[in-house]
């Protein structure tokens, strides 16, 4: 057993936890804190199933974006599809024996690596590119877009470069889900590719990557549109009537 | 500070996006309220002398928001900096001052939100773009929270959302609450509490209005339209920007909506009271301050016993009475609390409450209940610009979209020459006029470049008539 077995078994048992410690925090505070006033941007639907529908074409299409900005809607699309497959498709390396769809999609996740790549190419040249883009651009806007694209590059890499023993990765990560220790594979790009994630992991809950879990919590996306049919009062507001 | 100068964008057949001109708003500033104006409203008269204690109430403040604000909190924490906004807002397209984009705008405090509520802000300020709250910085909130009109445009654009409108309403907030106030809003609120209306016209002045203009439409029509003032049992209560009480051509609107009552016999009034349809408490996003405005229409509603209550054109008004006048004082429908059922139970449950006159108005043009002769309108040609409250925070009639809809329906029924403008700048992509929000500048009127050049297309001469649903925009395409 290798030290950098140890060190990696380490640092996704933490990176895992912050991950989801820090997501759950998050996601019951925005849940947790009041929406006083009826704010959706109309025309909005008026019934809950409307709001899951437009909800569903904000998250599954970009509709808003695509209203928006042709070239960051397909970038961003590209990337956040491509990111999609390839996670989908990284299933397999957790899941034993691998589920049927998770076999189906092998090919198109790889494909969304490709997509992914392109797509976060795509939006950094924006960053360098544009005037207006430029300007709103901070140094971690760009670290973010470095890190997803070493993410997605380091792991095509290992598929169409440098080999690894796949194998004896997917038994390292279901040895970690079964609390039983296993060799991780020597290899630098492997490496690299599994630090990536976890940093990924641990910057989620306090980065702007928080948009994620955002979205289902914008009251101008989230909200029907039906003020004049139904009266809603948050708690602290409702506490005014009574005076 | 004078920033490089202000030109009006240039006049092209495909209009671009402007180069930025950074600062070149940064000597674009309202005046501060005074003293007195911040004390009659409750609000500390002026910033503490000492910096320390503005900047221990400002942050406090700021956090009491986050807690009550999901949307706050969310839009803080949600933006990626992906660009979407950054030419969509007319102040930015009408300047080029990067300030002036809606990501930039929300960045004024959002770098603040990070040093002092997030851990890579508190460990990282330079990475992530945060800063500490200094006298600068606030002193650059009020010049950009107060070139903003709150007219959502930027919103129907965010992937996630983000409504800059609420992000100033915040900073205004705060501002106010440590002794920062903008003088052409507070001192609006303090006369509206002391007068009834945001022009300060007093109960008299409103009477003689009133009979002043029944005798100009009997004089114009021979007709004996009445112009009610504080009818006990009147069917209508209608509640319309004070502008339209004394104000060219404001006031051609009231002698419209006495004009569609008389033509339909519904008993009517306007209320001394509740003169005024605007409530300037949302622009400066305190919620006490928009209750309180809003309580004026609950109270004279209860007190001449209306059984409906209708609201004249104003963009933000109709934002303010359809989207939160159910929450904030139960005038709508569907409550079980005794506060509002005190009232629901004496409005008129068949109708929408409350009401747009355009809603009225297009009932009945429907039922048959208003006649036209269109021919009288033949030698003007038409169209319609689309408010940005009512367009994307409010709705008209019982579907999403109404809003453009039923005005529409309205110009068409009384005239034959309507046309619509570019695409880009109607429905909920509408530009606003610059005039509403509680700073007033009047200085975009894209939509009507716009307009005029698509116009210039299809009619080489005309004479083109703007019809919308907001005293402001009058003004300022007017």
């Amino acid at each position: 057993m290798t030290a950098a077995s140890y060190f990696f078994a380490i640092l996704f048992y933490a990176a895992t936890a912050l991950f989801v410690v820090g997501l759950i925090y998050k996601i019951a505070d925005f849940a947790r804190t009041p929406a006083p006033l009826l704010i959706p941007t109309t025309p909005a639907p008026m019934t809950t199933g409307g709001v899951v529908f437009r909800m569903f074409r904000e998250v599954a299409l970009f509709e808003s974006l695509f209203k928006s900005n042709l070239w960051i809607w397909a970038f961003g699309w590209m990337f956040h599809m491509g990111l999609f497959l390839v996670l989908a498709r990284h299933l397999r390396y957790f899941t034993e024996p691998v589920w049927f769809w998770v076999e189906l999609i092998q090919p198109f996740g790889l494909y969304g690596g490709f997509a992914m790549a392109a797509g976060l190419g795509g939006l950094w040249a924006r960053r360098f590119l544009l005037e207006r883009i430029r300007y709103i651009s901070t140094p971690s806007d760009h670290l973010m877009l470095a890190l997803l694209l070493g993410i997605a590059v380091t792991g095509l890499s290992m598929k169409f470069l440098m080999h690894t023993d796949i194998v004896l990765v997917k038994t390292f990560f279901l040895g970690l889900m079964r609390f039983e220790l296993q060799p991780l594979p020597q290899h630098p790009g492997l490496y690299l590719h599994l630090a990536l994630v976890a940093i990924l992991m641990i910057i989620f809950p306090i980065s702007k990557l928080l948009h994620a879990p955002g979205i289902f919590f914008s009251p101008t996306r989230n909200q029907a549109d039906n003020p004049r049919e139904a009266r809603h009062v948050a708690p602290w507001a409702a506490e005014l009537d009574s005076k | 500070m004078a920033g490089p100068e202000i030109k009006a964008p240039a006049f092209r057949e495909y209009p671009t996006i402007p180069k930025l001109q950074p600062a070149s708003m940064a000597g674009i500033k309202s005046y501060v309220a005074s003293e007195k104006i911040q004390e009659a409203i409750g609000f500390p008269a002026k910033l503490d002398e000492n910096w320390q204690v503005t900047h221990d109430k400002a942050i406090a403040k700021m956090g009491e928001l986050l807690g009550k604000y999901r949307g706050l909190k969310v839009f803080m924490d949600s933006c990626v900096h992906c660009g979407a906004c950054t030419d969509k807002c007319h102040y930015f397209i009408g300047t080029g001052d990067p300030k002036n984009m809606p990501v930039a705008r929300q960045e004024l405090m959002r770098s603040v939100y990070r040093r002092y509520f997030t851990l890579p802000g508190k460990l990282f300020p330079r990475l992530v773009g945060a800063r500490d709250l200094t006298k600068d910085v606030l002193d650059e909130w009020f010049t950009y929270y107060w070139q903003c009109s709150e007219c959502r445009r930027c919103s129907v654009f965010c992937p996630y959302g983000i409504d800059t409108a609420e992000v100033t309403m915040a900073g205004r907030e705060i501002l106010d609450s440590v002794g920062y106030g903008q003088k052409y809003s507070n001192e609006i609120i303090g006369k509206v509490h002391k007068i009834g209306n945001n022009l300060g016209l007093p109960g008299p002045a409103l009477e003689n209005t009133l009979e002043g203009l029944e005798e100009d439409v009997k004089e114009e029509t021979g007709a004996d339209v009445k112009y009610p003032l504080d009818v006990h049992g009147a069917e209508v209560l209608l509640v319309t920007p004070s502008a339209d009480f004394f104000a060219e051509p404001h006031i051609e609107s009231l002698i419209g909506y006495g004009k569609v009552f008389h033509a339909a016999g519904i008993s009517w009034t306007l209320s001394t009271k509740a003169s005024e349809a605007g409530n300037f408490g949302m622009f400066i996003g305190n919620y006490d301050q928009l209750r309180k405005i809003a309580m004026r229409i609950r109270e004279a509603a209860l007190e001449l016993g209306v059984k409906r209550i209708v609201v004249g054109e104003c963009g933000h008004a109709w934002r303010a009475a359809y989207a939160f006048w159910n929450t904030l004082t139960g005038i709508g429908a569907g409550a079980n609390d005794p506060f509002s059922i005190e009232l629901q139970k004496q409005l008129d449950p068949n109708y929408k409450q409350p009401s747009h006159i355009c809603e009225v108005t297009w009932d009945l043009i429907r039922q048959g209940r208003l006649k036209f002769d269109k021919s009288a309108n033949d030698h003007r040609i038409i169209t319609f610009h689309d408010s940005c409250n009512v367009a994307r925070a409010s709705r008209m009639g019982d579907y999403p979209g109404g809003q453009f809809d039923i005005p529409r329906n309205i110009v068409k029924a009384v005239a034959n020459n309507f046309v619509e403008m570019d695409v880009a700048t109607v429905r909920e992509r509408t530009f606003c006029c610059g005039g509403g929000g509680g700073g007033s500048t009047s200085m975009a009127s894209i939509s009507w470049r716009r307009f005029v050049r698509s116009a210039k297309r299809s009619f080489p001469r005309f004479c083109p008539i703007t019809v919308s649903t907001c005293a402001w925009s009058v003004v300022c395409i007017n």
